[in-house]
């Protein structure tokens, strides 16, 4: 019963694709193209930076690599490059889709996109030259941020301007998380930046600003994005509406309401007020009103008839990774709240790792395997390509995030036990190297999501090939009751 | 169009209400923490931070020397980090108000430095660490930081600031010396050392006990041996 993965993503869904995918066709290609080489920079700066952390003789003669530099180089490359450009990809092709909008005026978000990429670029370059702020997710230099400001604002005006433009009186699920992301962002964004760099406040009251940031660029744009995809694509790929859709609202405001205060649990045991720890612990707390409610919406949508359907498609499974993925980061923020887990650690990088790849990053690979075809009307060249990269990145997130998290839990102990530092360091380097290990195969990943990519979007030969597949049912025909209508 | 405006207003209320609760609020009641006075020492604590240690913090800043080291020393009850002799006290806000940025570090891959230059370490010491961590720390992950030095011949004295000799590698008649930028960064790792007792956190910090002295005398005595 289970249908090949070539048939059920390398489909031409032409029935499908309408005029609105055609008129989003050249800004959405072009904001993935671009996330998706930012993707390969940021996780080949990633690699080398993991690799330091065991070996550090490693590159160490070049300064603009040295682990300070190389280390942010790629978490700005893979934040501000590939989640902003592919996050605003997603949110420009679902918006355009669920308003049934046809979007006028596209090459002017070319210029705005480029000039998003113009600034990253120099900001990347900024950090690697010595200009960063080391101030975490905040590094670019001040300079370039007013020009990615506005770049975004202007991509940004975009995605609501195709809500304006649309036909449908709906307001669908992903579009409340999408209106939310892209709004929330630039609001985080700019306050930080105000607060840090330009009136700069005083003391560790810079660590609240930092970690407000943080929390919300990470649960007010990752995971917004990331569920937006989820709550389009499961139900068209399942065949099924959203399990009890009744209460997706609640969902939705309970989260949005907790989650710019979550932040503040990055700072438990700083020298910041004992009642800005403590509001972000309840925050993160609170969050599993949402985490309930959103659990029966998506993950319980999948599993409530079994495993056997992600056999269906490949495309399902890297949805069902991410809201697994979403699931799992909420529970086990708020369980390390309860526990008292220990601070400063891997478990940190873990966290933040799970949601930018884990949720974020599987959910946008789901929607660029399911839009591609559509808006340029081909089917995707190498099938086997798309199972690699499946594999290859499902297989690194678990060898990734187990590393990060028992090597967490192991310094942990070895911090509080007061283990001598060259015992802790050298307990912490098979969990390193495993890390590693991951980065490898993830990067593998990329590169075969790359290759797929660049085939289907600009090597217009394959064409052909594509009226050769045949196209299982369920995944061509729009079904309108499965738009998760309220 | 109405539902849009409704999810606009309810998301920009939401970080509104985030950003006055834990920002503004926070800008409020401690932003402006003021450095503390103190009448026997005749001097202002925190103490100014002198000019080569604040160009230091920035070389600390472009190098992300934070990445691995944190700057702030746990309290509370019992403290791995009081019992590693990372700190002599727990961090407090205050310590830190005179810093143009703020850098706490958020993952321990190195010792935290918020104490460090109480460790009696030598500057001589720092600069062969900096050069290469593994000479005296064997298996350290540490990066070495050679490009922090330039090898010069030598015309004249030596430098008193070249590497020494024995530990490592020096072509005859040259000599390895650090650049400003590695003496900024040295003067401000010595320069990180939190040891003053501010009456206020102290007396907020230390359970009362319950034959209390008078007031007056319990805010002023702890610090004086310090
Ligand atoms: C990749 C992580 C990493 C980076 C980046 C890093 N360190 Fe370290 N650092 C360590 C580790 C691990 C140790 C403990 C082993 C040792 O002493 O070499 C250490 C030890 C130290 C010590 C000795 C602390 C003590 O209590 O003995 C100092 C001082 C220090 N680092 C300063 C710096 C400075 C300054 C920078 C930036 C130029 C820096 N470190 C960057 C990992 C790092």
């Amino acid at each position: 019963m289970s249908a090949h993965p070539h048939q059920s993503s390398a489909a031409t869904p032409a029935a499908e694709s309408g005029p609105a995918d055609a008129s989003v066709r050249v800004p959405v290609l072009f904001l993935l193209t671009s996330g998706i080489l930012w993707l390969l920079a940021g996780s080949a700066l990633a690699f080398i930076a993991a690799i330091k952390l065991h070996t550090p003789g490693f590159l160490a003669d070049c300064e603009f690599l040295t682990y300070g530099r190389v280390y942010p180089a790629a978490l700005n490359a893979l934040a501000y490059g590939w989640g902003v450009n592919a996050g605003l990809a997603v949110a420009l092709w679902l918006m355009v889709r669920l308003a049934r909008a046809n979007l006028p005026g596209g090459s002017l978000l070319l210029v705005a996109g480029s000039f998003w990429n113009l600034g990253v670029m120099l900001g990347v370059l900024g950090i690697l030259a010595g200009w960063s702020t080391s101030v975490p997710w905040l590094e670019m230099p001040r300079q370039v941020v007013p020009l990615l400001l506005v770049a975004y604002v202007l991509c940004a005006a975009w995605v609501i301007g195709a809500l304006r433009h649309g036909s449908s009186p709906r307001l669908y699920a992903s579009q409340w998380w999408l209106l939310a992301a892209v709004f929330s962002f630039p609001w985080l964004w700019a306050a930080a930046e105000a607060m840090l760099f330009f009136a700069p406040v005083r003391g560790t009251v810079q660590s609240v600003v930092g970690a407000w940031f943080t929390g919300g660029f990470l649960l007010l744009w990752f995971m917004p994005i990331g569920l937006a995809v989820i709550y389009y694509l499961l139900p068209k790929l399942i065949g099924k509406p959203i399990r009890g859709y009744y209460v997706a609202p609640f969902g939705f405001w309970s989260y949005i309401v907790c989650a710019g205060w979550v932040g503040a649990s990055r700072l438990t045991g700083a020298p910041v007020p004992a009642w800005t720890q403590a509001a972000g612990a309840v925050a993160s707390l609170l969050m599993l009103v949402p985490l309930a409610i959103l659990t029966v919406n998506l993950l319980y949508s999948v599993l409530a008839d079994g495993l056997s359907v992600l056999g269906r498609s490949v495309v399902l499974r890297f949805t069902a990774v991410a809201a697994a993925a979403f699931t799992f980061c909420l529970g086990r923020a708020s369980l390390m709240i309860l526990l008292g887990s220990p601070r400063l650690t891997w478990l940190a990088v873990s966290s933040d790792y799970l949601i930018l790849y884990g949720v974020f990053s599987m959910a946008v690979f789901s929607a660029v395997y399911y839009l591609t075809p559509r808006i340029v009307r081909r089917a995707w060249p190498y099938a086997g390509l798309i199972n690699a990269h499946f594999t290859l990145s499902f297989i690194g997130l678990l060898v990734g995030g187990v590393a990060l998290e028992l090597g967490g839990q192991q310094q942990g102990r070895d911090l509080a036990n007061g283990v001598a530092f060259t015992e802790v360091t050298a307990h912490s380097l098979p969990y390193l190297q495993t890390a590693t290990i991951a980065g490898v195969l993830l990067i593998l990943g990329h590169l075969a999501f790359a290759l797929n990519f660049v085939k289907i979007a600009f090597c217009p030969f394959v064409r052909a090939r594509a009226n050769a597949a045949p196209v299982p049912v369920e995944l061509t025909r729009t079904a309108p009751e499965m738009e998760v209508a309220p | 169009m109405n539902r849009a405006t409704l999810i606009f207003l309810g998301a920009f209320l939401a970080l509104s209400f985030s950003w006055a609760g834990l920002l503004l609020s926070n800008v409020n009641s401690y932003g402006g923490l003021a450095p503390h006075f103190d009448e026997t020492d005749n001097k202002a604590y925190p103490a100014q931070v002198p000019g080569l240690a604040a160009q230091g913090a920035q070389v600390y800043a472009d190098l992300g020397c934070a990445y691995c080291h944190t700057q702030q020393i746990s309290g509370g009850e019992p403290s791995a980090d009081l019992t590693r002799k990372w700190g002599e006290r727990e961090s407090y806000a205050r310590d830190y108000i005179r810093e143009e940025s703020v850098l706490l570090g958020e993952l321990r891959v190195g010792p935290d430095l918020r104490n460090f230059g109480a460790r009696d370490s030598t500057a001589a010491a720092i600069y062969l660490h900096l050069y290469n961590p593994q000479i005296e720390t064997k298996g350290s992950t540490m990066p070495p930081y050679a490009f922090l030095f330039t090898t010069r011949k030598i015309v004249g004295q030596p430098s008193p600031l070249a590497l020494d000799r024995v530990k490592v590698n020096v072509p005859a008649g040259s000599e390895i010396i650090p650049t400003d930028r590695a003496e900024a960064l040295v003067a401000y790792l010595l320069n990180l050392r939190d040891s003053y007792e501010y009456p206020v956190e102290k007396q907020k910090n230390t359970p009362p006990k319950p034959p209390a002295a008078p007031h007056g005398a319990a805010e002023h005595k702890p610090e004086a041996h310090k």
